[in-house]
C-alpha cells in the first residue's frame, strides 16, 4: 500500500480524534466539560474542513471552516457557558449508572457505523471517502449521548455534537454541502440555540430544575 | 545466527539488567523535583537492592518452598522478557522462541507467580495484594494484547523486532490507530506497574496498596530481587512502548556494529524523556479508589478497541 | 501392529474394557481386585488404545461391519484421523485417571467396587465406540450407554439427596440433547432412510435442510458440552462423582460432544455455510466467559473445576466456530489453523482438567473437605500432590511453557486473520473475539491462583488439616502422568501439530504448513510471520532462574532465619484472616456483577455475633429453567386430569383410542 500524502494523513488523525471526542463526551459526568469538549470537537473539524479546502482548492470550504472557528469554537460555547453561569447549574453532573455499558454499546454502534459506511464509501469519489464511516459513528455517538442524559443543558451538547457529526460526514462525502445549505444550517442552529437558551430559564421557573424526567408529569392524566 | 546478533542479544539482556534500577531513579528523582522535594539519587535504588543483599533473610515460618523459589522465578521472567524486546536491535536470536503473545504469556507467568507466593504466607495483606494484582491482571491483558494486535495488524506479524523494523522502515507516517493504541498502552504500563492512579509506589502499610502488599513477607535477598524485578519489569514496559510507537533509532535489519552503538544513546534519550514523562503524569493524577481501576483499565481497552477499529477502517 | 489393522486392534481392546468391567463382578465386595488389579489392568487398556491411536493418526481410514445391530443395519465402524484423534485423548487421560482410580476407591463408600468398576469400565468402552461408530444406530447406541454409564457413577453416593437430583438433572439434559442428535441424523439421512454415515456423506443437502441439521447438531452436542445455557446440568453432575470419574467426565465425555459437532459439521454435511461459525463463535466465547467468571465465585473446589469446563469448552467451540467460518468462507489453510487450535486445546484440557480433578480428589481423600474454605496450607502436608497439581494449574491458566498456552496461541493468531473475511460488519467484530479470548484465559489465572493459593498455599484454616497426608504411589503415578503429558504437550507443539494436521486434512481439506519450522520451533503461518519455540523459551527461563540462584549464591551469604510472619503489631494472626473463597472471587463478583444473583446476608452494626454471608447463583436458571419448570409442572398437571381413578374410564379411554385409530387405517 502506497504511504497516503501528508495531509491525508493529518485527516485522518482528525478523525480519529473527532471519534475520540464523542466517546469522551459520551463518558462525560460534568456539563461543564461537556461544552470544553464540544468546543475542542469544533476546533478539530474546523482544522479538517481547512485542510480539505487546501486539499481540493474548494475557496467556500475556507468560508466554512471560518464559520466552524466563529459559531461553534467561540460563539456556541461562549453562550452555553454564559447560560451555565447564569442558570447556574455550574457544578452539576449526570447522574449515570453504568458508563462501562454504555461505552461498550458505543463500540457497537462504532462498528455498526462502519460496517454501514463500507458501501458508501465505495461509492463516493472524494479522497476523504475513508473517514465518512469515522462522522457516521461521530453522528451515532453523539445520538447516543443525548439518550443517555437527563439535563437539559447536556442534551443541547448532544445535538450540537451530532450536527458536528453531520457536517463533518456532508464534507467527507462530497466535499461538504452547498454553501447555501451551510449557512441556511448554520443560521437554524444558532436560532435553536438562541430560542432554547429563552426556553431554559422558562423550565426552570416552573418546575426549579433542568432535569427532564419533570417533563414526565406533563402527560395527560388518566 | 551470526556474531553480532549474538553480541546484540546478550547486549540488550545486560543494559535491561544493570540499568532498569537507574530508569527507576530517574523517575523517583523527577518525582520528587516535580513535588517540591529534594531528591533522592539516581543511583539509590541500587544501594537499596545492594543493602538487601546483604541481610539476612527472615522468612515466615509456615511458607512452603514456592515462596523463595518464586523471588528467582519472577526475576528470570522479567530477564527473559529484556532478551524478547528489541530495544536496541532488531535482530535477536532469541526472538524467534517468543513472539508478542509469548511476551505477554510471560508477563502473566511472573504475576500468577508473584501472587501465589504473596498467598503462601498466610497473612491478610499477602492474600489481599494478590487478589487485587490478579484484578489488575485481568483488566489489563486484554488492553494490553487488543494494542499488540494493532501493530501487528499494520504489520502483519506478532513478532515484536519485525513489527519495529516494519515501523521504521516504513515511510513515516502517521498512524491514528497506533495513537490510540500509545494512549491505552500507557494506561496499561501505569496500571500493570503499580503506579499512580492504580497503586502507590512509594508507600507502605497503606489499605489500598498492591504491589507492596505482596512483598510484605520479603526480605533480603528475595526482596533485593523482587524489587529489581519490578524495576526490570517497568524498563520492559517502556522498551515495548518504544519497540511499537517509538521505534526510530533502534539498529534495524542486519545493521552494522556502529548502528548498534548509536542505538544505545538514542535509548538512553527515550527513556530520559519517558522517565520524565511518566513522572509527570504520576504527579499530576491522584490515586483512585480499588474500584475504579476497573474504568480507568475499561478505558485503555476501549481506546486500543477504537485503535483497532480506525486501524480497520482507515488502513492506518 | 502387524498383520493386524488398527481398527480390529482398537475394538479389541475396547471390548477389553467391557471384560475388565464385567470381571470386576466375580469379586464385586473385593478393593483389592476390583479396586485395584483390574483398574491397572484397564489403564493397560488405555495405554494401548493411545499406541494403536497414534499409529492410526497417519493411516487411511479403514472401515469394518460388525455382525451384531439391527436385522438390517449391522453395527458400521470406521477408524479415521478424527476419531484417532479423539481415541488418543481417551486412552491418554484414560491411564492417567485409571491408574490413580487404583489407588483412589476405597471400600464402603456407596456403590460396591465391583459395580464401580463395571460402570467405569463400561464408561470408558462406550466413549470409544462413540468414536469409531460409522451409522447412526451404533453412534446413538454407544452414545445413550456413555450417559447411562455416567449417570451411575455420577450417582454412586446415592444416598445422598443432593447427589440424586444432579444426577437426575443431568439425565434429563443428556436425553434432551439426545433428541437433538436423533433429529439431526433424522435429517442427515435425507429422506432414503439410509442411517450410515457414508450414505450420509454422499449425499448433497440443500441449505435449509444443512443448516437445520446443523443447529440440531449443536443444540444435541452442546447439551453434552455444557454451552451456555444448557450447562446447568454440569456443576451440579460433575462435583458429585468420584474424583477420577470427575475428571474423566471433564476431560474425555465433553469432548465427545465436540467431536460430535466436528463430525456432522464438517464431515457428514459436508459444505459447512460460514455464518453457522458465527453461532458457535458466539455461544463458545459467552460459555467461555460466562464459565470463568463463575468459576471465580466458587466455594466448592469441584464446582470451580467444573465452571472451569465450561469456560474451556466454550473456547474450544470459539475455534470451531471460527474454524467454520473460514471453512465457508473457502480459506482453508486459515480454517485449518482454527481447527488445530481446537482440536489441541481439546487435548490439553483434556489433560489438564483430569490433572486439577484427580489433585482435587487427593485432597478430597485426605482431609475430608470439598469445601475451599476450610483447607489450606496443604502444600507442606501433601508435597507430591501439591507440586503436581501446580502444573496443572499453570497450564489451564495458558502459561507458556506449558500445554495450555499453545492452543491459546494458536487461536490468537487465527483471530489475527479474521480482519480479512470478506464480510462487512463480522471483519469487524470478529477481531474482538480476541479480547474475549485473551479476558477469559487472565480471569482463569485468577481462577487457578485462587484454586491453588486456598487449598495449597497459606496456613490451614481448619485443625484437623494438620493430619492431611499425601496420596499414594499410585495416585502419584496418575498424576505425574498427566502433568507429564501437560509438560510435553507445551514443549513440543510442532510434534503434535504433524499428528494433528491429519484431522486438519481431514475436516477440511488441508492441513498447516510448515514456514522456517524446526523441530524447536512452531512457525505455522506464512515466513516471519509468527513463531514460538517453547523449548528455548523454557531452557532460556530455566538457565537465567539457575545463574541468578548460582550468582546470588556465590556473592551473598545464604543465611536465613524463620518467623511468624508479620502481623502489624496485632499479636492475635490466625488463618481465618486470610482471604476466604469467598473473599478472594470478589473483585470478579464486583465487575461482573450483571452476571450473577447475589443474596447477601449483611450484619448491622450493632450485631454481637454478626454474621456474614453471601450466596452467588446462576441467574440463567431463575430466567430459563424455573419458568420451563412451572410450564412442565402445569401440562403435567392438565394431563393428571385424564387419571379420573374409574376403571371404566380407562376402558373408555382405551374404547376411544381403537376407533380413533381404526378410522384413521381405514381413512
Amino acid at each position: 500500500m502506497a504511504p497516503l500524502s501528508w495531509d491525508l494523513q493529518l485527516l485522518n488523525v482528525c478523525a480519529a480524534l473527532l471519534l475520540l471526542l464523542a466517546f469522551a463526551m459520551l463518558s462525560q459526568r460534568r456539563i461543564v466539560t461537556l461544552v470544553d469538549l464540544l468546543a475542542l470537537q469544533g476546533a478539530v473539524l474546523c482544522v479538517a474542513t481547512a485542510l480539505v479546502a487546501w486539499r481540493t482548492g474548494k475557496s467556500h470550504l475556507y468560508l466554512s471552516a471560518l464559520l466552524t472557528l466563529g459559531l461553534k469554537v467561540l460563539f456556541l460555547p461562549w453562550l452555553l457557558r454564559r447560560l451555565i453561569r447564569r442558570l447556574d447549574v455550574y457544578w452539576d453532573t449526570e447522574p449515570m449508572a453504568n458508563i462501562g455499558g454504555t461505552m461498550l454499546l458505543g463500540l457497537l454502534i462504532v462498528i455498526f457505523a462502519f460496517g454501514l459506511a463500507q458501501p458508501i464509501s465505495a461509492l463516493a469519489n472524494t479522497s476523504t471517502k475513508s473517514t465518512i464511516g469515522i462522522a457516521v459513528a461521530v453522528t451515532l455517538l453523539a445520538f447516543l449521548t443525548m439518550i443517555t442524559r437527563k439535563k437539559a443543558m447536556s442534551q443541547i451538547v448532544g445535538f450540537l455534537s451530532m450536527e458536528n457529526g453531520l457536517f463533518f460526514a456532508a464534507m467527507s462525502a462530497t466535499y461538504g454541502m452547498p454553501m447555501v445549505v451551510e449557512l441556511g444550517v448554520a443560521l437554524d442552529v444558532l436560532v435553536a440555540m438562541l430560542v432554547l437558551g429563552v426556553f431554559f430559564f422558562q423550565i426552570r421557573e416552573r418546575f426549579e430544575s433542568l432535569d427532564l424526567h419533570h417533563f414526565e408529569s406533563l402527560k395527560e392524566e388518566k | 545466527m551470526n556474531v553480532i546478533a549474538l553480541l546484540t542479544q546478550g547486549l540488550e539482556i545486560i543494559v535491561a539488567v544493570a540499568a532498569a534500577p537507574l530508569f527507576l531513579g530517574w523517575i523517583n528523582q523527577c518525582r520528587a523535583w516535580l513535588q517540591n522535594r529534594s531528591a533522592p539519587s539516581v543511583l539509590q535504588p541500587y544501594r537499596t537492592i545492594q543493602k538487601l543483599f546483604n541481610k539476612d533473610a527472615v522468612i515466615a515460618a509456615n511458607s512452603s518452598a514456592l515462596f523463595r523459589v518464586a523471588p528467582y522465578i519472577v526475576f528470570g521472567a522479567m530477564t527473559l522478557a529484556a532478551a524478547i524486546i528489541p530495544s536496541m536491535g532488531t535482530r535477536l536470536p532469541f526472538t524467534a522462541a517468543a513472539d508478542a503473545i509469548a511476551l505477554v504469556g510471560l508477563l502473566a507467568t511472573a504475576r500468577v507467580f508473584m501472587a501465589l507466593a504473596a498467598m503462601d504466607s498466610g497473612t491478610a495483606f499477602g492474600t489481599l495484594g494478590a487478589r487485587r494484582e490478579m484484578m489488575v491482571g485481568f483488566l489489563a491483558e486484554p488492553a494490553l494484547l487488543m494494542v499488540i494486535f494493532v501493530a501487528s495488524l499494520i504489520s502483519a506479524t506478532t513478532s515484536l523486532p519485525a513489527i519495529s523494523e516494519h515501523l521504521t522502515t516504513e515511510a513515516i507516517g502517521l498512524y491514528p490507530s497506533l495513537a490510540f493504541t500509545a494512549v491505552a498502552f500507557t494506561m496499561v504500563l501505569l496500571a500493570e506497574n503499580g503506579r499512580i492512579p492504580i497503586d502507590n509506589p512509594a508507600t507502605h502499610l497503606e489499605l489500598t496498596m498492591i504491589h507492596e502488599a505482596m512483598l510484605l513477607e520479603y526480605s533480603a535477598r528475595h526482596l533485593a530481587l523482587m524489587e529489581w524485578a519490578a524495576a526490570l519489569k517497568l524498563f520492559n514496559y517502556a522498551c515495548i512502548g518504544f519497540a511499537l510507537f517509538l521505534p526510530w533509532g533502534i539498529a534495524a535489519g542486519a545493521a552494522a556494529p556502529n548502528a548498534l552503538l548509536l542505538a544505545i544513546p538514542v535509548l538512553a534519550v527515550k527513556l530520559v524523556l519517558a522517565g520524565s514523562g511518566l513522572a509527570l503524569i504520576e504527579t499530576v493524577s491522584a490515586k483512585l479508589r480499588v474500584f475504579r481501576a476497573p474504568e480507568f483499565l475499561a478505558t485503555a481497552f476501549l481506546f486500543a478497541v477504537l485503535g483497532l477499529l480506525v486501524h480497520l477502517l482507515l488502513g492506518a | 501392529m502387524m498383520g493386524m489393522s488398527s481398527l480390529s486392534t482398537c475394538l479389541a481392546l475396547l471390548a477389553g474394557w467391557i471384560v475388565i468391567g464385567i470381571a470386576g463382578l466375580a469379586r464385586p465386595m473385593s478393593v483389592r481386585f476390583a479396586g485395584r488389579a483390574l483398574f491397572l489392568a484397564g489403564a493397560l487398556c488405555g495405554a494401548g488404545l493411545a499406541l494403536v491411536s497414534l499409529w492410526a493418526l497417519n493411516a487411511p481410514p479403514e472401515q469394518a461391519v460388525l455382525p451384531i445391530g439391527l436385522p438390517d443395519l449391522p453395527f458400521h465402524l470406521r477408524l479415521d484421523a478424527l476419531s484417532a484423534v479423539f481415541l488418543l485423548l481417551l486412552g491418554v487421560t484414560s491411564v492417567g485417571t485409571s491408574v490413580f482410580g487404583a489407588g483412589y476407591f476405597r471400600a464402603g463408600e456407596g456403590t460396591a467396587p465391583g459395580l464401580l468398576c463395571l460402570q467405569y469400565h463400561v464408561f470408558l468402552a462406550s466413549m470409544g465406540f462413540v468414536l469409531i461408530a460409522n451409522d447412526a444406530y451404533a453412534f446413538m447406541f454407544a452414545w445413550e450407554i456413555m450417559a447411562l454409564a455416567s449417570y451411575f457413577l455420577v450417582t454412586t453416593q446415592h444416598r445422598i439427596a443432593e447427589i440424586r437430583r444432579a444426577g437426575f438433572l443431568y439425565l434429563l439434559i443428556a436425553h434432551l440433547g439426545a433428541l437433538g442428535i436423533l433429529l439431526c441424523f433424522g435429517v442427515l439421512q435425507g429422506g432414503h432412510w439410509e442411517m450410515t454415515f457414508d450414505a450420509m456423506r454422499a449425499l448433497r443437502l440443500g441449505p435449509q435442510w444443512a443448516t437445520c441439521a446443523f443447529l440440531l447438531a449443536f443444540f444435541g452436542f452442546g447439551a453434552k458440552a455444557g454451552l451456555v445455557p444448557l450447562h446447568v446440568w454440569l456443576p451440579e453432575a460433575h462435583p458429585a462423582a468420584p474424583s477420577p470419574v470427575s475428571a474423566l467426565m471433564s476431560a474425555v465425555m465433553l469432548k465427545m460432544a465436540l467431536y460430535g459437532i466436528l463430525r456432522v459439521s464438517f464431515d457428514l454435511i459436508g459444505a459447512p455455510l460460514w455464518w453457522w461459525g458465527l453461532i458457535a463463535l458466539g455461544v463458545g466465547l459467552f460459555s467461555a466467559l460466562y464459565g470463568v467468571v463463575f468459576a471465580a465465585a466458587q466455594t466448592d473446589m469441584k464446582r470451580l473445576l467444573a465452571y472451569s469446563s465450561i469456560e474451556n469448552i466454550g473456547i474450544a467451540c470459539a475455534g470451531l466456530g471460527l474454524a467454520l467460518v473460514f471453512a465457508g468462507l473457502g480459506m482453508a489453510s486459515l480454517a485449518a489453523l482454527a481447527v488445530i487450535a481446537m482440536l489441541y486445546h481439546c487435548l490439553n484440557h483434556a489433560l489438564m482438567k483430569s490433572l486439577l480433578f484427580l489433585g482435587t480428589g487427593a485432597v478430597l481423600h485426605a482431609t475430608g473437605q470439598r469445601n475451599l474454605g476450610k483447607l489450606g496450607g496443604l502444600m507442606r502436608y501433601m508435597p507430591w500432590t501439591a507440586w503436581l497439581t501446580l502444573i496443572g494449574a499453570l497450564a489451564i491458566a495458558s502459561l507458556p511453557p506449558l500445554n495450555g498456552f499453545v492452543s491459546e496461541w494458536l487461536l490468537l493468531q487465527a483471530f489475527l486473520f479474521t480482519d480479512q473475511i470478506p464480510r462487512t460488519f463480522i471483519n469487524m467484530l470478529l477481531p474482538l473475539g480476541a479480547a474475549v479470548v485473551a479476558l477469559s484465559a487472565a480471569l482463569a489465572a485468577y481462577v487457578m491462583v485462587k484454586f491453588y493459593g486456598v487449598i495449597f498455599l497459606g496456613v490451614p484454616r481448619e485443625g484437623t488439616l494438620v493430619r492431611a497426608h499425601d496420596c499414594g504411589r499410585l495416585e502419584r503415578f496418575g498424576l505425574a502422568w498427566l502433568a507429564a503429558g501437560c509438560v510435553l504437550l507445551g514443549l513440543l507443539p510442532v510434534q503434535v501439530i504433524a499428528r494433528l494436521n491429519a484431522a486438519a486434512i481431514l475436516l477440511v481439506g488441508t492441513g498447516l504448513g510448515e514456514h522456517g519450522q524446526r523441530w524447536w520451533l512452531l512457525a505455522p503461518l506464512t515466513q516471519g510471520r509468527a513463531s514460538y519455540g517453547p523449548i528455548a523459551f523454557f531452557v532460556g527461563v530455566l538457565s537465567i532462574v539457575l545463574l541468578t540462584a548460582l550468582v546470588v549464591r556465590l556473592f551473598y551469604h545464604g543465611r536465613v532465619r524463620f518467623s511468624l510472619p508479620w502481623d502489624c503489631g496485632f499479636g492475635q494472626l490466625d488463618a481465618r484472616m486470610q482471604d476466604s473463597a469467598e473473599g478472594f472471587g470478589q473483585p470478579v463478583r464486583h465487575v461482573f456483577q450483571p452476571f450473577f444473583r447475589i443474596e447477601r446476608e449483611l450484619p448491622s452494626a450493632f450485631d454481637n455475633a454478626p454474621k456474614y454471608r453471601v450466596i452467588v447463583t446462576d441467574r440463567v436458571w431463575y430466567a430459563l429453567y424455573e419458568p420451563l419448570v412451572g410450564l412442565v409442572r402445569r401440562a403435567a398437571n392438565g394431563v393428571a386430569w385424564l387419571q379420573q381413578g374409574r376403571v371404566t374410564t380407562y376402558l373408555l379411554y382405551g374404547f376411544v383410542t381403537l376407533l380413533v385409530l381404526l378410522g384413521v387405517v381405514l381413512a
